[in-house]
């Protein structure tokens, strides 16, 4: 059901809810991704980001999502001078990508010899999905606070941690397992109703099978 | 919130409140949020349409492209028009100024969407400062405009490339006649009949933005269905009363824009986009951006 704010609102940099703030919203989740603001960025822009993007600042956005600024942030405007005093390199390029939304951007980026890739979507009126990270198809909105976990692909990962979050009364809203391979790298997205306490994400992160753990907050 | 205008109204009577009144109660009966919140997210809306309105006004605004801005102040400035001074004049500034301010990456907020962000600030903001009407007037006048604009969330679209621009423009000047006679103290009859003029005055209305931004017509087209606004807002408080109920008038433009072309949904395919000149200054005054 729609909230009032909902349409007297959001507050918001122009001048596009879906080339403006569901881009910043894209380049937010691939900073929560990366941990911190990247070192480097390849920003890949595709169909009508690609066409339209410079006018409508979705580079700027996309950077300052990147940087940190929420949507309704007036730094958006500046967001290319400010990476640069960030430290952050980035680079543009355009690509086509198949089977995705016309409103879409690959971002590569990288810190500390770490690297992730995110495919992602602005949808309209600011709601975003992302679509891949690093090659695995997901299908993550970010409107709900997000356990990002990466494990071998082998049996009893999800069970042991699915019981770690029944024992800290967890309730989980979504849930999607994707691989490279077959006993390769898994994949698993925790989208929660409520963010965990930070000890449940620590629990989480001793767990043998489980290599590395990132909570993403919601991007409202 | 509600599936009717219709059944809001009766509602409203009901109860012997306004339409305002009754879209916060509602709102802090949904659970979400207490009315507390919902207050306060209201007041922080109507700052930043204040700011966004001083800044377009005052400040040096230019669009990303550098296409549009400066004509706020201009029409704020001029000495020349037949409505100079008067608060009609003021709505039209107003509403140009928000929306430049949109155009060249300020912030604004989105009401129903950000390529529709001048009109309710321009005619609220407008009929405020003559009358001089108190923050929490102004928050009821702003949870009317809600109310209207998710019952027609509910019904028809917001979206210009789902409805044209009757669904952005045309949908914020009903939600602004809604406020607009709620700030004037009117009844929820003359609020029903304020929001259907203006809602009828726009009804067809295409989107046809050059290059596909959020410039041209979008600025001058805020300003153009502001003054549809008052204009509802004028013949509904008149007690003029439009035979088609508000919420068939909502319906036709869901229908309208069911059926209106591609072209004509915020693909820059047709209209305006597709003259000579818009294909034009598509392809030369877009491509690299301007200023910083």
């Amino acid at each position: 059901m729609v909230s009032l704010l909902d349409i007297i609102g959001p507050v918001m940099v122009g001048p596009s809810s879906s080339h403006t703030a569901g881009a910043c919203r894209i380049g937010l989740l691939t900073r929560a991704l990366c941990g911190d603001t990247p070192e480097r960025a390849l920003i890949e822009l595709h169909g009508s980001f690609a066409k339209t993007g410079e006018g409508h600042g979705t580079d700027r956005a996309l950077v300052g999502g990147l940087l940190g600024f929420e949507p309704d942030d007036g730094r958006l405007r500046d967001a290319l001078a400010l990476a640069e005093i960030a430290g952050m390199v980035v680079t543009f390029a355009t690509v086509k990508l198949r089977d995705v939304h016309p409103n879409t951007a690959r971002l590569t980026v990288e810190r500390d010899g770490q690297k992730v890739v995110v495919v992602g979507s602005s949808l309209g009126g600011g709601r975003i999905a992302v679509c891949e990270i690093d090659g695995l198809p997901v299908d993550l909105s970010g409107e709900y606070p997000t356990l990002v976990i990466v494990a071998p692909d082998q049996p009893g990962t999800l069970a042991a941690i699915t019981a770690e979050l029944a024992a800290d009364g967890v309730n989980v809203a979504t849930v999607r397992v994707s691989r490279n391979r077959p006993g390769g790298v898994a994949l698993h997205l925790y989208e929660l109703d409520d963010p965990p306490e930070p000890q449940v994400v620590a629990l989480l992160a001793e767990l043998p099978a489980v290599r590395t753990v990132r909570l993403l907050e919601r991007v409202s | 919130m509600f599936d009717s205008l219709a059944q809001a109204l009766e509602a409203a009577d009901e109860r012997g409140v306004s339409l305002g009144t009754l879209a916060l109660e509602k709102e802090a009966q949904r659970g979400t949020r207490t009315h507390a919140e919902v207050v306060a997210g209201l007041q922080r809306a109507l700052h930043v349409m204040r700011d966004a309105r001083t800044r377009g006004l005052t400040g040096d605004v230019r669009s990303v492209s550098g296409l549009v801005g400066g004509d706020a102040r201009k029409v704020a400035t001029s000495q020349h028009g037949p409505l100079r001074g008067t608060l009609f004049s003021e709505a039209l500034s107003g509403a140009l100024a928000v929306q430049e301010v949109n155009a060249a990456m300020g912030v604004i907020v989105a009401a129903p969407t950000a390529g529709a962000a001048g009109v309710l600030p321009g005619v609220l903001l407008a009929l405020a400062d003559r009358s001089g009407a108190s923050e929490e007037a102004l928050v009821r006048a702003l949870a009317a405009a809600g109310l209207v604009g998710a019952v027609i969330a509910q019904r028809a679209s917001l979206s210009g490339a789902e409805g044209g621009c009757q669904a952005e423009t045309g949908s914020a000047a009903a939600m602004a006649a809604a406020a607009g006679v709620e700030l004037l103290a009117g009844s929820t009859a003359q609020a029903d009949a304020a929001v259907g003029l203006a809602m009828q005055g726009t009804l067809g209305l295409v989107c046809d933005p050059v290059g596909g931004f959020v410039e041209v017509p979008c600025v001058f087209r805020n300003a153009t269905a502001a003054s549809i606004a008052l204009a509802g807002i004028e013949m509904g408080m008149a007690g003029v009363r439009i035979p088609i109920p508000t919420d068939e008038i909502i319906d036709a433009m869901a229908e309208i824009g069911r059926t209106m072309d591609i072209r004509y949904r915020e693909t820059a395919g047709g209209g305006l986009a597709a003259t000579p000149t818009g294909r034009r200054l598509a392809r030369g005054r877009l491509g690299p951006v301007r200023g910083g």
